[in-house]
């Protein structure tokens, strides 16, 4: 196995307002190899977006705090990174896609400088040493006519295109590390196909890690080789994408793709929704936070949590169905 | 409320529990392996309890320390403009020479400065041998200012309210008019409303003050002439946004009719930002009638305003400071408790605002 | 752009019809010493003034005037033109306006984007308190206190009149207070709703320093709107010399609008109101302009690209 080159280990994030505190991450354990990607999927406010943005320590300093936990990026500790520290961690190893690319891009900054403001800041280039980069790195996400358009302001661009440009935003500096949060979510689908198209055959170029942050199961397939499913701030299972699609060990998960239609899948076999809908964080009870959606709920799921359990060298799991005193109900789950 | 909410969770979920044990398990046992039926009251937690959007709006309003002590300021001067006139016992408009430009005096708060004594630090009462106190002193005239700022406050909020309200009237009709037929009927309104919106406010005023007899009512009808384009301009703002709402398609295409529209959908969403307006239309009004008097072009004696008593209080300013201070302390506090109220009211009916 | 033009036109027009009409319905004589001229005398002075004329008459000499630049001759200062009275009484005004605008922009924007930077800090509230202060405490009353504490008792500056630059200070200082309150609340939204935007996100993802953020994404961003609030403070500015000027005695054009007002001159009055309505709407004119040259997003010609 490879050395990781960004790890985290019982991440807790939380967010304080004026009188509650919201416990956004819980516990989050994984580790990137290089030049992999990894997915992690959940519904909204699983907390998936808060840990990408704590990777980089992008947070709202004054609301969300980092409570527990470290993050190692190259076997550094980035919580402990000052200011100056973080700057050169951000964008130059490691590089962040938002969701909407409507609103990721400065309206008022023609789109050649907020490329080129990457490079000035981490690569030292000259102005047309910028220029020309930011012309080639227009040029690799697909957009034609680069070297005119690098004067164009974003809102002379079409969505997809857009998105194509805060890509090139985030490779300019050849990260080693590329946080992708729902690159696709805002898209027309056959925009989303081209713009994971182009992540694929980037990464191909460069070598990146990527995180790709999706609720999107059809998406994980296209691009991960594991998967991170979150559920109200916890990783309830982490594993090789074909592992978790063909033999899924947390009810959640199984929940989820047999909730997604499949074209592989059997005809006669239907849809299955999950019940209810994530709870509230800020007032999770003791127990799997999942028990009250759960079919294969039992009595011990309401009052105590699950520990991760190791299935193989990279699939984990935290379910009390894993536990030997519950094999009944597990043959129930695997049929 | 939340504690509440918690309590109600907790006895679901014992009742959930109720055949095994009231309370939770102490440790993991082989007995807890058991399978159990899924409870759909503990799927779907609908977050914070259901209230209606005024009732919350209101409960966010009261939660802002500054708009809770401007609507406390308001009421308490509103109600000094009413009683206020009557507590000293003396009519604003009985001349007494002998009384004339006597500092504030009241028993007891000397030390705050109301302690009789004029600018060369002589105590006035005791030298002209008065011993009835003045609480907030006299003019020149001898008229008892208490009396004359307490009446003035209710006359300038008088205005203030007459103005903001007829601006409400029009604006409303027109604004609502124009969004509701849209089209011609629109266009050529809005031509109207850019053409108004062009002229400076306040020259309108004075033109119209210059013409009509200054007075109560010629201040409040100078005001509203332009006055009401801004409310015209949110009302219509807010009502085509709505409009164009799916809410507002859907209940057309279930059949509603145009009344049930404006009265269901059309006005109860158009009213935040209504009232919004409407509170800042006051405080400008009242610093447009103190700004008139202060011109010149204001009420006339013995009418008194809080712009005329500072007016007044202007010209003696460096001998009789005090003449100044009173209506000048009171039109701030109502123009900054107006200001902060219609602030408040902004944030806490802005859904965007909402954590 | 020919479209604004013409509704800057159709305005002007309006304005002008309306205060001659206006003026018209005025009670009193325009004439100073109208109660010792005998039937004769008075007639001549109608005739000199052209006011034997119908009214029909009178209004479409007038607007022929207006054509051509000129706003007649004043009432009450025999044998000027109410041009040279507003070219006269213009400079003072435009000198401690522009100096208004100036210091309140300047000294409202550190206190903005102190506010929004130090969001929910002392700092924040501090800034906040006095905005609101500033643009609730009617102008007169604080130029009254400005007058007379730092004029009369303390006496570090002069408290009136119109002698050499120091004379320039307070008034400015008065009337820069509502311009700072307002820049300030604005400013401070601005900077406040550019910061949640995802954009800023992105900047800071790049490593790019907080002060580059800041500077380069926010404050540009927040700034561009600013120009539309230059026709609002313009008019503010506008209203508070008028009283202002009352009270330091600065000889402005908005002093002489009180006086003419005082002693019924009417043409002087209908000619600084005109200025002062065109100066407005060239000031709403030329924001729309900048405003269209500073956002990309919105094209010269006035229409919204989105």
């Amino acid at each position: 196995m490879y050395e990781p080159i960004l790890s985290v280990d019982n991440l807790h994030v939380s967010f304080h307002s004026q009188n509650r505190v919201v416990k956004a991450v819980r516990g989050v354990s994984f580790a990137l190899q290089k030049g992999e990607t990894l997915a992690i999927v959940g519904e909204s406010g699983s907390g998936k977006s808060v840990t990408a943005k704590s990777l980089m320590r992008m947070l709202p300093a004054q609301t969300a705090k980092i409570t527990e936990g470290a993050i190692r990026y190259d076997n550094q500790d980035v919580l402990s990174f000052s200011p100056r520290e973080l700057q050169k961690l951000r964008g130059k190893e490691i590089s962040m896609v938002f969701q909407d690319p409507m609103t990721s891009l400065n309206p008022t900054m023609k789109i050649g400088r907020q490329i080129m403001e990457g490079l000035a800041k981490h690569e030292k280039l000259t102005k047309s040493e910028a220029k020309q980069k930011a012309i080639q790195m227009l040029e690799m996400v697909g957009i034609p006519q680069a070297a005119e358009r690098i004067d164009a302001y974003p809102h002379q661009f079409s969505g997809g295109m857009r998105q194509r440009v805060v890509i090139a935003i985030a490779l300019a500096c050849r990260p080693k590390v590329l946080i992708a949060d729902e690159p696709t979510t805002a898209l027309d689908v056959t925009i989303q196909a081209q713009i994971l198209d182009l992540m694929r055959g980037l990464q191909k170029q460069t070598g990146t890690s990527i995180i790709l942050i999706t609720h999107d199961l059809g998406v994980v397939a296209n691009m991960a080789q594991r998967v991170a499913v979150m559920y109200t701030g916890e990783i309830v299972e982490i594993g090789p994408v074909h592992e978790i699609f063909t033999r899924p060990q947390h009810p959640y998960t199984k929940g989820l793709l047999q909730s997604m239609p499949r074209l592989d899948a059997d005809r006669s076999e239907p849809l299955v929704p999950i019940p209810g809908s994530p709870p509230d964080v800020t007032r999770l009870m003791g127990g799997c936070s999942f028990a009250p959606r759960c079919p294969y709920v039992m009595r011990v799921c309401h009052h105590f949590s699950p520990q991760s359990t190791s299935l193989g060298p990279e699939h984990q799991v935290s379910c009390w169905l894993q536990d030997r005193r519950a094999e009944e109900m597990r043959r129930s789950f695997c049929s | 409320m939340s504690a509440e909410l918690g309590k109600n969770e907790s006895t679901l979920v014992s009742q959930v529990h109720s055949h095994s044990s009231v309370f939770p398990p102490a440790e993991v046992t082989d007995d807890l392996f058991v399978h159990e039926p899924l409870d759909s009251r503990l799927q779907e937690q609908v977050s914070g309890q259901t209230v209606s959007v005024w009732k919350d709006a209101w409960r966010r309003l009261l939660k802002n320390r500054g708009t809770v002590i401007a609507m406390c300021i308001i009421v308490l001067i509103t109600l000094l403009a009413l009683i206020g006139p009557q507590l000293s016992g003396l009519p604003y408009d009985e001349q007494n020479l002998t009384f004339s430009n006597l500092p504030p005096k009241v028993a007891g708060l000397e030390w705050l400065g109301f302690d009789g004594k004029d600018a060369k630090g002589i105590d006035q009462y005791e030298a002209r041998g008065i011993t009835e106190h003045f609480w907030f002193g006299t003019d020149e005239f001898g008229r008892d200012l208490w009396t004359r700022v307490w009446k003035g406050t209710q006359i300038s909020l008088t205005i203030a309210l007459l103005a903001a309200l007829l601006d409400l009237f029009i604006g409303v009709a027109y604004g609502g008019i124009s969004a509701f037929y849209g089209g011609k009927i629109d266009n050529v309104m809005q031509r109207i409303i850019e053409v108004l919106v062009g002229i400076p406010n306040l020259i309108v005023i004075i033109l119209f003050i210059l013409i009509l007899d200054p007075g109560i009512f010629s201040i409040v009808l100078a005001m509203i002439v332009t006055g009401w384009v801004g409310m015209a301009r949110v009302v219509r703002g807010q009502m085509m946004q709505i409009k164009a709402q799916e809410f507002v398609l859907a209940s057309r295409a279930l059949g509603a009719s145009n009344s049930r529209l404006i009265v269901k959908h059309l006005l109860p969403n158009a009213v935040g930002p209504i009232l919004v307006t409407l509170m800042f239309t006051i405080p400008t009004a009242i610093f447009f009638e103190a700004f008139l008097s202060f011109i010149g072009l204001g009420l006339q004696p013995p009418l008194a305003s809080l712009g005329v008593l500072i007016q007044d209080g202007y010209v003696s300013m460096r001998y009789f400071t005090y003449k100044l201070v009173f209506p000048g302390i009171v039109i701030s506090a109502l123009m900054i408790s107006f200001n902060l109220l219609a602030d408040g009211l902004r944030d806490a009916l802005d859904p965007r605002m909402k954590k | 752009m020919l479209k604004r033009v013409g509704y800057m036109l159709v305005t002007l027009f309006i304005i002008a019809t309306a205060t001659f009409f206006l003026m018209k319905t005025l009670p009193g004589t325009p004439f100073t010493n109208a109660d010792r001229l005998n039937e004769q005398q008075l007639e001549n002075m109608k005739a000199k003034y052209g006011l034997d004329q119908p009214v029909a008459i009178q209004y479409v000499r007038y607007l022929a005037n207006l054509v051509q630049g000129d706003l007649g001759m004043s009432f009450k200062f025999m044998g000027r033109s109410v041009n040279e009275v507003i070219f006269e009484r213009i400079g003072p005004s435009a000198l401690i306006g522009f100096q208004a605008l100036i210091v309140g922009t300047f000294v409202g924007l550190g206190l903005g984007v102190v506010s929004a930077l130090r969001h929910n800090s002392i700092w924040d509230y501090t800034s906040v308190t006095l905005a609101v202060l500033g643009m609730s405490i009617p102008s007169f009353v604080f130029a009254a206190l400005l007058q007379y504490y730092l004029g009369l008792k303390w006496g570090l500056l002069p408290p009136a009149l119109w002698k050499g630059y120091e004379y320039t200070i307070l008034p400015t200082l008065a009337l820069s207070v509502t311009v700072i309150a307002t820049v300030a609340r604005f400013i401070r939204t601005e900077m406040l709703d550019v910061i949640s935007q995802d954009y800023v996100m992105t900047a800071r993802a790049k490593g790019l320093s907080e002060t580059g953020v800041i500077v380069k994404h926010v404050l540009r961003n927040a700034l561009i709107p600013v120009v539309t609030m230059l026709g609002p403070l313009a008019v503010n500015i506008m209203t508070g010399t008028l009283v202002i000027e009352k009270i330091f005695s600065v000889p402005g054009l908005g002093e002489q609008f009180t006086l003419s007002i005082v002693v019924n001159d009417y043409s002087v009055i209908m000619g600084i109101t005109l200025f002062y309505s065109l100066l407005f709407i060239l000031m709403v004119f030329v924001v729309d302009i900048l405003y269209g040259l500073l956002d990309p997003r919105i094209s010269v010609r006035g229409a919204k690209a989105k």
